[in-house]
Order: C-alpha cells, then sequence, then structure tokens
C-alpha cells in the first residue's frame, strides 16, 4: 500500500491567490477547521501580479458612480453572458470588500480628502479602480497574507493536489503531493473549495506563470462539476513582445488609463478606426475630445468629455492591434506602440506607473519616460471556468466550491479590467462561507482506499517508464498547437485540429518519463501539471468550436460578427465516463428589475 | 545575437551538492531564469529553482548570481560578462533543500510573531481618512517582495547566524511599514527591541544595496526604529518617567 500522511479539516482551501486567501480568512473565522493548501509559497501566487486595481463604485473619485452603473459595465463588458446574479452581489458588495482590506491594513493611493483614490479603465464609466501605483495585487496579497496568518488556519506551501475524491456523490477529500520531499497527502475535508486560477500555461505567449495549469478546472470537470463558457480566455492587449525571452510579459491597462496611447508604425491613433456600434456613444470622437479627457483626468478634475478609444474594452483592443499587425502596421517585433513618453510628465509616469518603468528599464533597455513600448496581445485570463451558484459558490458536486479565476459566470464573454481582484474578494468571502456553513451541517466521507491508490499509481508511473517523452517538449508542443490553433482568433478547420491533436496529447502526458527523484523535482511537477493542461485544452476548444460566432474574448474568422441565436447560450461541459460532452444551456433570464440598467449588445 | 555561455550551476541535496557545467545557448534578451529553463528543458529537468512572475513582481527566484544575491528573473545576461562562467548558487542564508532552493520557512515563522495590524477607530462618518504625504513612506515598505536578498546577504545572519535573536532587514522594514502606518495603534517598540534586536543591525546597507525594489531599507526603516527604540529606552528623561512610574 503506498504511503501518505493524512490529514483532517472541515475545510479544504486549494490555492493561496486572493480568492484563496479570502475564503480561509471567511471560513476560519466562522470556526470551521480549515486548510489552505497552495503550489508556490505564501504570498507569491498569481494575484501579485495584478497591476492595475481592484474595482468597486466607492464614489470616492466620482460620485456619479454606483452599483448599478458598476453593473451594467460588467454586463456590456461581457456582452450580456454574464450569469447576472453574480455581476450584481459583485457590483454591490466589492466596496465593503475594498474598504475591509484597509481595514486590515492595506495602503492605497488616496484622493485629496483622504480616500481611496480611484482611476479609470477600460470598460468602466467611472474611475472605479481603487489602486497602489502600479502593485495593487501586491497590496492586496500582502494584507490577506498578513491577515490568514493570525487566524486559526493551517498553511500548507509548496503543496499541490492531483486529485479529488467523492463519497457518496459528494466531494470528500484530496490527494497532494509536497514538491519540497514529493511525499504524498490525503486531505480529508467537509468542503472543498478550488481557488487555483486560470490555465494560461497551455498558451506560448501567456501572461501567466507555471502555476497556471488549470489544475481546478480539470480536478472539478473529473470529478463530475460541470464547466462553464470554457471558450472564452481573454488575451489582454499589452504584453511586452520584445525580447523574446519576456514576450507575453504583462504591461498594465493603467498605462493607457494615464492617457497612454496606441499607435501603428506610421504613427497613426488606430483605435479610433475600431470603435465597435454598441460603444460608439461611450468613446471619444476625435483625438481632441480624447486629449481633453486626459487632461482633465490627470488634473484630477471630473470628466466632461468622452474617453479614449485606448480604454475600450481588452477584447476590442486586443483585436484591432492584431489587425494592424496583419495588416503590415505593426511595430518592428510584431506590435503596436504603447505611448506614454509624450503624454505625461517623467515624474507622472514614474509615480504612477513604477514597475513598468522598472520592468521595461531593466529587461528591454527602453526608457518609457522618453521612448513608446511596443506591445502584443498575451493570453492572460480565463473568463470561462467551474460553474458556481452564485450565493454561496457551490460547484454542481456537492461539497465542492469554487471562486475566482477558476469559477466562471461574473465576466461572461470578457472580463473588464479590475473586476478581478475585486471578483477574488467577493466571490472568496462567499465560497469561505458557503464551504463553513455547508461543513457545519455535512459529516466526514471516506476517499476509497483503491482511488487514492490508484490515484498515487498514476503519478509515479513516469518514473518507471523508460522510454517516454520528455515533459518539457510535449509541454512546448501543446503550447504552440493551442496558440496557432485556439488562439485570438479561430476557425473551424483549426478547431478541429486542434481536437484531434489533443487526443494525441492525451495519449503523450499518459506516457512521460521522470528522471531524478521525487523531492523538488520540477519535471516531474510538469509532468502533473500536464494533465490538467490537456482537459482545460480540450475544453476551450470543443466550446469555441460550437459557438459559430465572434463575442468577446471568442473571435471567430469564418463567423466574424454577433449571432443572435447564441447570445442568450452558455456552453456547458460535463463527464460523461471520462468523455467531455458539450450542451448549451439557455442563459438565466435578467429580472425586471435590473433590466432596465442592462443595454442589448 | 546567439552565443554560447559556460553556466556553473549548483546541484546536489542539503549543501553536499557541487557546481555543474552546463554550455549553453544564449539569446538576445534573455535572463539568468530562461538560461535555467533552458537547462531544465534540455539538460536536466530535474534541476530545482523557484520562479513565479518572471517580471521582480513576486519575489520568489532569488538565487546568488556569479556571488551577488539577485532576481534570476531581473538579471539580463548581457549585463554579465559572457566570456568567463557565470555561477548560479543558492542563497547562503537559510537551510539548503535542493539545487537553487532553500529553506525560507524561518522568515514565516518570523512574521507571525509581529503583532498584527490594529486600526484606530473610524471617523464619525464610518470612514477612514489618510493623506497621501502620510502614507508615502510606509508604501515604500510595502513594495516589498519579499525576494529574502536582504536577509540573504545581511551578515548579522548570513556570517553571525542569529537568526534566533535578530529578525532581518525584511521583518524591519515590516515592523516599519506597521509603525509608521497612519491608522495603526499597536506598541510593537518592546518587540522591536528584544525580539526583533533592532541593535544587531549595524548599518552596513548591504540590504539597501541588494534590494530588488530600491527600498531605502536602512535609512528609512531601520534607522528611524533604532531612534524609537532608543527614545523609549535610552532617553535619560523617559527613563526617570519609568523609575518614578515605577515601570
Amino acid at each position: 500500500m503506498a504511503q501518505y500522511t493524512t490529514h483532517d479539516f472541515d475545510v479544504l482551501v486549494v490555492g493561496a491567490g486572493g480568492a484563496g486567501l479570502r475564503a480561509a480568512i471567511e471560513s476560519a473565522d466562522l470556526g470551521a477547521k480549515t486548510a489552505v493548501v497552495m503550489k508556490s509559497l505564501l504570498g507569491k501566487a498569481h494575484t501579485v501580479m495584478a497591476e492595475g486595481g481592484a474595482a468597486a463604485a466607492l464614489r470616492n473619485a466620482d460620485d456619479r458612480d454606483s452599483w448599478q452603473t458598476h453593473f451594467r459595465d460588467t454586463m456590456k463588458g461581457g456582452k450580456q453572458l454574464n450569469y447576472y446574479r453574480m455581476a450584481e452581489l459583485h457590483a454591490k458588495e466589492a466596496p465593503d470588500r475594498i474598504q475591509e482590506l484597509e481595514d486590515w491594513g492595506a495602503v492605497f493611493d488616496r484622493t485629496p480628502d483622504g480616500l481611496i483614490n480611484q482611476r479609470n479603465f477600460g470598460g468602466h464609466t467611472y474611475p472605479r479602480l481603487a489602486h497602489v501605483g502600479d502593485r495593487t495585487g501586491l497590496e492586496m496579497i500582502r494584507t490577506l497574507q498578513d491577515k490568514v496568518v493570525h487566524m486559526n488556519a493551517e498553511i500548507f506551501m509548496e503543496v499541490t493536489i492531483t486529485h479529488l475524491f467523492k463519497s457518496n456523490g459528494k466531494a470528500c477529500g484530496a490527494l497532494a503531493y509536497s514538491r519540497v520531499t514529493g511525499e504524498f497527502h490525503l486531505f480529508r475535508a467537509k468542503a472543498i473549495v478550488l481557488a487555483t486560477g486560470g490555465g494560461g500555461k497551455s498558451f506560448a505567449i501567456t501572461s501567466n506563470s507555471w502555476e497556471y495549469s488549470g489544475d481546478g478546472q480539470a480536478l472539478a470537470w473529473r470529478a463530475g462539476a460541470e464547466l462553464l463558457d470554457m471558450e472564452f480566455v481573454q488575451f489582454h492587449p499589452t504584453g511586452m513582445v520584445w525580447p523574446l525571452s519576456v514576450r507575453g510579459t504583462l504591461v498594465t491597462e493603467g498605462v493607457r488609463g494615464e492617457g497612454g496611447v496606441l499607435l501603428n508604425k506610421d504613427g497613426r491613433r488606430f483605435m479610433f478606426d475600431y470603435i465597435p456600434d454598441a460603444f460608439k456613444n461611450d468613446v471619444a470622437a476625435t483625438e481632441e475630445e480624447a486629449n481633453q479627457w486626459v487632461a482633465e483626468v490627470a488634473s484630477g478634475k471630473l470628466a466632461t468629455v468622452r474617453r479614449p478609444p485606448e480604454l475600450l474594452t481588452r477584447d476590442v483592443v486586443a483585436r484591432s492591434i492584431r489587425a494592424e499587425v496583419q495588416a503590415g502596421r505593426g511595430s518592428p517585433h510584431g506590435g503596436a506602440f504603447l505611448d506614454i513618453a509624450t503624454r505625461r510628465t517623467a515624474d507622472d509616469i514614474k509615480r504612477k506607473l513604477p514597475s513598468m518603468y522598472h520592468q521595461f528599464k531593466q529587461l528591454a533597455n527602453v526608457d518609457i519616460t522618453k521612448e513608446a513600448m511596443e506591445v502584443g496581445p498575451t493570453c492572460h485570463y480565463m473568463m470561462g471556468g467551474i460553474k458556481v451558484e452564485a450565493e454561496t459558490a457551490m460547484t454542481t458536486l456537492p461539497g465542492l466550491f469554487a471562486a475566482g479565476e477558476v469559477a466562471a459566470g461574473l465576466h461572461g464573454a470578457n472580463r473588464l479590467g479590475g473586476n478581478s481582484l475585486s471578483d477574488l474578494l467577493v466571490f472568496g468571502r462567499r465560497a469561505g462561507w458557503g464551504a463553513a456553513e455547508y461543513a457545519k451541517k455535512a459529516s466526514a466521507g471516506q476517499p476509497a482506499q483503491a482511488e487514492v491508490d490508484q490515484a498515487i499509481t498514476e503519478n509515479i508511473a513516469c518514473f518507471d517508464l523508460k522510454d517516454g517523452e520528455n515533459p518539457y517538449t510535449v509541454h512546448k508542443e501543446l503550447q504552440d498547437m493551442m496558440q496557432d490553433n485556439v488562439g485570438i482568433v479561430r476557425t473551424d478547420e483549426e478547431l478541429r485540429g486542434a481536437l484531434k491533436a489533443l487526443d494525441t496529447f492525451e495519449a503523450r502526458v499518459n506516457k512521460l518519463t521522470v528522471s531524478g527523484a521525487r523531492a523538488y523535482n520540477p519535471g516531474w511537477n510538469l509532468a502533473m501539471d500536464l494533465r490538467s493542461m490537456v482537459v482545460v485544452s480540450r475544453a476551450i476548444a470543443m466550446a469555441a468550436l460550437e459557438r459559430r460566432e465572434s463575442r468577446g474574448g471568442h473571435s471567430r474568422i469564418d463567423f466574424p460578427d454577433y449571432d443572435k441565436s447564441f447570445s442568450k447560450i452558455n456552453h456547458i461541459l460535463t463527464n460523461d465516463n471520462g468523455k467531455m460532452v458539450l450542451r448549451a444551456d439557455p442563459l438565466p433570464a435578467v429580472p425586471d428589475e435590473l433590466k432596465k440598467f442592462v443595454e442589448e449588445a | 545575437m546567439s552565443r554560447i555561455v559556460n553556466m556553473k550551476v549548483f546541484r546536489g541535496e542539503k549543501d553536499s551538492g557541487q557546481l555543474h557545467d552546463y554550455n549553453v545557448q544564449i539569446d538576445d534578451g534573455m535572463v539568468v531564469l530562461d538560461v535555467i529553463h533552458r537547462i531544465q528543458a534540455t539538460d536536466a529537468p530535474d534541476l530545482a529553482c523557484r520562479w513565479n512572475c518572471k517580471a521582480g513582481k513576486c519575489g520568489s527566484c532569488s538565487a546568488e548570481v556569479n556571488g551577488k544575491p539577485s532576481l534570476m528573473c531581473m538579471t539580463r545576461m548581457d549585463t554579465l560578462n559572457n566570456d568567463k562562467p557565470i555561477t548560479v548558487e543558492p542563497l547562503k542564508t537559510f537551510p539548503h533543500v535542493r539545487d537553487l532552493v532553500t529553506d525560507v520557512s524561518w522568515n514565516f515563522s518570523v512574521n507571525k510573531k509581529i503583532k498584527p495590524f490594529k486600526p484606530r477607530p473610524k471617523d464619525a462618518d464610518g470612514k477612514q481618512r489618510m493623506y497621501q504625504y502620510e502614507v508615502d513612506r510606509v508604501q515604500e515598505f510595502r513594495k516589498c517582495i519579499e525576494c529574502y536578498l536582504c536577509q540573504d546577504v545581511c551578515h548579522v545572519l548570513r556570517n553571525h547566524g542569529k537568526h534566533e535573536e535578530f529578525a532581518g532587514p525584511r521583518f524591519m522594514v515590516r515592523l516599519a511599514s506597521l509603525e509608521m502606518h497612519p491608522l495603526d495603534v499597536e506598541d510593537r517598540i518592546p518587540f522591536i527591541k528584544e525580539i526583533g534586536g533592532v541593535g544587531f543591525c549595524n548599518i552596513t546597507k548591504c540590504c539597501t544595496e541588494v534590494c530588488p525594489e530600491h527600498i531605502h531599507i536602512t535609512d528609512n526603516a531601520i534607522i528611524p526604529l533604532k531612534e524609537r527604540v532608543a527614545d523609549r529606552y535610552y532617553d535619560p528623561i523617559q527613563m526617570l518617567f519609568r523609575v518614578l512610574g515605577g515601570k
């Protein structure tokens, strides 16, 4: 029988980014015996990379804002495919969650009145993002980290979950390995919260780190929970494109929020050429109007004119940059120029965008106070994920909860910048609460011994297989295949090709050979992560093939427009004895009292 | 311009290792972490190293490059002499685990001992007010990405092993961020003196030099904390009050 250590908890939280930590704080606060496991060290999760801010209608920077406007912006940005109830709860609760962070020690940038300052961002009608320069995620994760260590929650660092277990149709435990020792751990828990983030590591050009292999989505799907809207992947318009080694590294939308403009190689401000009809009334019609908006905002006044087109939603900007490059008008390394140097003073840039200044100076030898940056789209975020119930964040599998990027519904077809950090707080808390309340009534289940043994056997098989492939090679090929076929624009032919290729990849990831021992062996860790990546890649490709239209983060060359027949449909992916099956569900109807805030896309 | 560079990377477990040679192809713009990843993908799939954001924001990939504590993700190969071998070794101040990975858990145990943030009561309208000029100095401290390069270079820890008596520069920064927080009302001065051991620092500023966030650790965090401790414990008038007050 395989060797492992067993732990018993009421609530097991998987992941220690913003959502996981906020869930753990809530769960521990409600008296549940809580564990948090994380793939990296505490405080290193992806949240730390979030730059721009957290969206909440605090009304500090512009008192014309309201939760209703935030709700409307979120639905509009999501092309009305959002689960309205999640968008409603998010807009209503985000201000309290931000304020709460301040009560726990966070130090946001201030308004002249001494309140939390807010900045403009794409798709948000008013300045709405609470921020700290361009390192808001760091402030948030540090605040939550320093809070959680004083709570009654046990922290397991560098521990990765590979399998979930059920008993009587309910989630009851998980198998994990310690990165440091390579030893296995069995967590038995009455409720499990997945807060594992996204899966951008399946793509070649991405802002995501090694951790983002889509573990949560894959674990949930394998255990029988439903996935939602997986075709919607956000390609952030501005990643670095040069040097090659940093291709994909994020350039915050804050650059555009502070007045940065996008130019093609001829110096043309091309975003004016790509304003969608649905946004015509929200965006400046002329450069003069756009420049006036920047001048007003930079001097701390309320904007009286419409915003620059660079602040259109991310899907629109990303596609526009790609179109310019395709038309032969790109920058030398295949992107667009992002210029803040001629728009703001060097002092302003260093104060408002310090880490961008630092990042370009150090990694690209570019001084952004003097020269334009070269930027292009990078795989950044998954709007799709595990389907959850809005109030409690419970998935369709009893006892299994999900919050943050791993969950779906809030963002619809496209996420607005700034809505992720607030999502983590609002639904992290709800998941912690939902799980702790569920655990109070649930009895502990017992994972079947045979399943635990089988899981361990699967995890270590690659050490015994002698002529299998190198996991790094398979990963590189998977990333290239996904980038080419399931990337920022898609076609029927490419998606079918991708699904076929994924059959092969599925076989390949089960025939990998790993050298060395189990203790801190990244090759072995990658071999296990690849199994998640294949599931998530298939889910994206399958849903993308069925959505024969273009909407938000999903663009089809063969179906370039909105299609009304898809405007009220969400795609659900289920597990039928190990086979992924897709069905279309009608979108939950928006009740009348909210309808007046929603405009048809 | 592509070129071959000789990398000497520390391999082994619990200090029993040695430098291994890898001749690696280097392309323009590559950073040391890219080179480590290339070695993993080609020669040594089990080469252990920590990393996450690859953009200088998470502080995971700390190592000693040519003997200098550095973030591998922010150290460009073309800033180093590529004609000579380049060494990459784990941080020396912490117990070794494997290859480039060390056991940094001591830092988390120190952090846990620090009393949490305790805010003053809110204003009558339920809001908390503090002004940008008041928060500027704590925002400097809150830029810390916990890479522990300052801990690694601090001779009190590195050479004298005073981990039990001195919290190290990282936690002086954290203590300063709490002590100078405009809303905080907790008293951590006794902790800073007795448990944090601020007196051990003799202001060589090595920590400031290696900080990738350019935090003025010594000048802005440690020296002001030393002054606060001196005011409390060594100011003759205060001492007299304490004697009279029976404390």
